[in-house]
């Protein structure tokens, strides 16, 4: 039995525990509404679903990319420099002792209600992941490597190009894979302080005219891309790094 | 691919003294490693056996002036292949590319010429076959094989090895020390390791290093061409003299 079909019996038995909630529990449909409901909803708004999703997912896919791209540059500065371990690395700590999520008005106050304010969202979330991740790598090179390196007569650089960026591939795919599960919270976040489109401002809506269905419909299609985005990640990372052993593939 | 005697130099370490957290691991410490030859260090593990080897390598700071110089006179940096404990192996490149990483990490030309040469030295440790495999599909003794072949193709006229075998079964490391002899013959070698019969078999010279701070015994000269077979009486005794002296001079 692979993967997929594992993962269908799971989604099925859940909601078929959801059906048996709604029914047994006499629950009204404003407050928890059945499968079915969300279904029709789902389909019967599936423009206006999809084009809020649309916007979403643009959100978070560009603040996983720029998130990342931010994240490994502060990375590699920090292994490279030690002057910027001395002054930035404290400014990068105090800077996550900031919950961002507090910081999210500010934001739509200085980005606007559009796409720009989100997707700095989510890219302040992505960021320190990455960024913690991609150090650790960095820092924790095999020590015999370096002694290697230094026998051979390598360059500082082209140490930290030639060993200390591929062993610290796995733990940045570590930190690659968090972040592309948390990106999802940054935009949506975003939309919940100040938007005029995108799903988390569409539940925010539906929520607030007790279209209870529309709001599952909306979380559903989150969720769904959630999962996409990761195992998407997961595959690239994997495909990215064959020579990583994988103990849990081999269980399998 | 051999060494003519005049481009292998003696190595000589003069007034050596090195302390690691407080504890002077040897002072005054005099070596003479003779050109060409091998040269293998024995003693009790924490004597400074593998610290004297970083020392000549220079991947410890002496203190003060460094203590070695190089019979020719000429600066001992960029003359020295190192070989450690573990084969050093980077896991995501093929053993082709493991080979050739030094000119990666100066930043040469991976020319054919030079792939051609690591070719026939992969052929030579008879791992023809393996060119293109990562080292986590090659055994111990392989790996082992293809860090020898490494510290080959870097050309060096000064060899520093490390407890090279160490990790190896008895009959691997049986045969690897007899390639490493035969394919190294020329070079001017300093080995340490912790086996007698290792050091009897391979070396020119056995030199005993013990006490705290540790001095050096005056060299014990094996008899006969290296590398020597391990059921020789002459040898055999040799070890039981060394393993009763090395016993002796061990911390209870």
């Amino acid at each position: 039995m692979n993967r997929f079909v594992r993962g269908l019996i799971t989604f099925a038995g859940l909601v078929l525990a959801w059906d048996l909630l709604v029914r047994l529990g006499e629950l009204p449909h404003y407050i928890l509404p059945g499968p079915d409901r969300v279904a029709l909803r789902l389909w019967s708004d599936h423009a206006l679903l999809a084009h809020h999703a649309g916007l979403t997912l643009v959100e978070i896919v560009l603040g996983l990319v720029l998130g990342t791209l931010l994240g490994s540059l502060a990375a590699l500065v920090l292994a490279a420099s030690r002057a910027a371990r001395r002054w930035l690395l404290p400014v990068l700590l105090v800077s996550q002792a900031v919950p961002v999520f507090a910081i999210a008005p500010l934001l739509v106050l200085w980005l606007g209600y559009g796409m720009a304010s989100k997707i700095a969202m989510a890219t302040l979330i992505i960021f320190f992941p990455v960024a913690a991740t991609f150090h650790d790598g960095l820092r924790r090179t095999e020590p015999g490597w370096l002694d290697l390196a230094q026998t051979m007569g390598a360059s500082r650089w082209r140490t930290l190009w030639h060993l200390r960026v591929p062993a610290a591939l796995p733990a940045f795919g570590a930190g690659l894979r968090v972040a592309a599960a948390v990106a999802p919270i940054g935009a949506v976040v975003g939309e919940w302080v100040g938007a005029s489109a995108g799903l988390g401002y569409l539940m925010l809506h539906a929520t607030a005219r007790v279209q209870t269905d529309l709001t599952f419909a909306a979380l559903l299609l989150l969720a769904l891309m959630a999962v996409c985005l990761w195992l998407l990640v997961d595959a690239g990372l994997r495909r990215a790094l064959p020579w990583l052993p994988d103990t849990h593939l081999k269980e399998e | 691919m051999s060494v003519d005697g005049a481009a292998a130099p003696s190595l000589h370490i003069h007034d050596a003294s090195l302390t690691l957290g407080g504890r002077p691991l040897f002072s005054g410490l005099e070596l003479a490693v003779p050109a060409g030859r091998f040269t293998a260090l024995l003693g009790p593990s924490g004597v400074g056996k593998t610290s004297l080897l970083r020392l000549v390598a220079g991947l410890l700071t002496p203190e003060g002036e460094s203590p070695v110089t190089v019979g020719d006179g000429q600066p001992v940096a960029g003359r020295i292949a190192w070989m450690g404990q573990q084969d050093l192996l980077l896991p995501w490149a093929s053993a082709l590319d493991n080979v050739m990483l030094g000119l990666r990490l100066r930043g040469q030309q991976h020319d054919d010429p030079a792939k051609a040469r690591a070719l026939a030295l992969l052929e030579q440790v008879g791992l023809a076959d393996r060119v293109s495999a990562r080292p986590a599909a090659l055994s111990g003794g392989q790996r082992q094989r293809v860090a020898l072949a490494r510290t080959l193709f870097e050309d060096r006229p000064i060899v520093l090895m490390d407890e090279p075998f160490s990790a190896l079964d008895a009959v691997t490391r049986l045969r690897l020390g007899d390639m490493a002899s035969r394919l190294l013959a020329g070079r001017t070698v300093m080995m340490v390791t912790h086996d007698p019969m290792e050091a009897l078999r391979l070396a020119d010279q056995v030199l005993v290093m013990s006490g705290s701070p540790a001095c050096l015994t005056p060299p014990i000269l094996p008899p006969g061409p290296a590398p020597r077979p391990p059921d020789g009486e002459a040898l055999l005794r040799l070890q039981g003299a060394l393993l009763t002296e090395l016993a002796a001079g061990a911390p209870p």
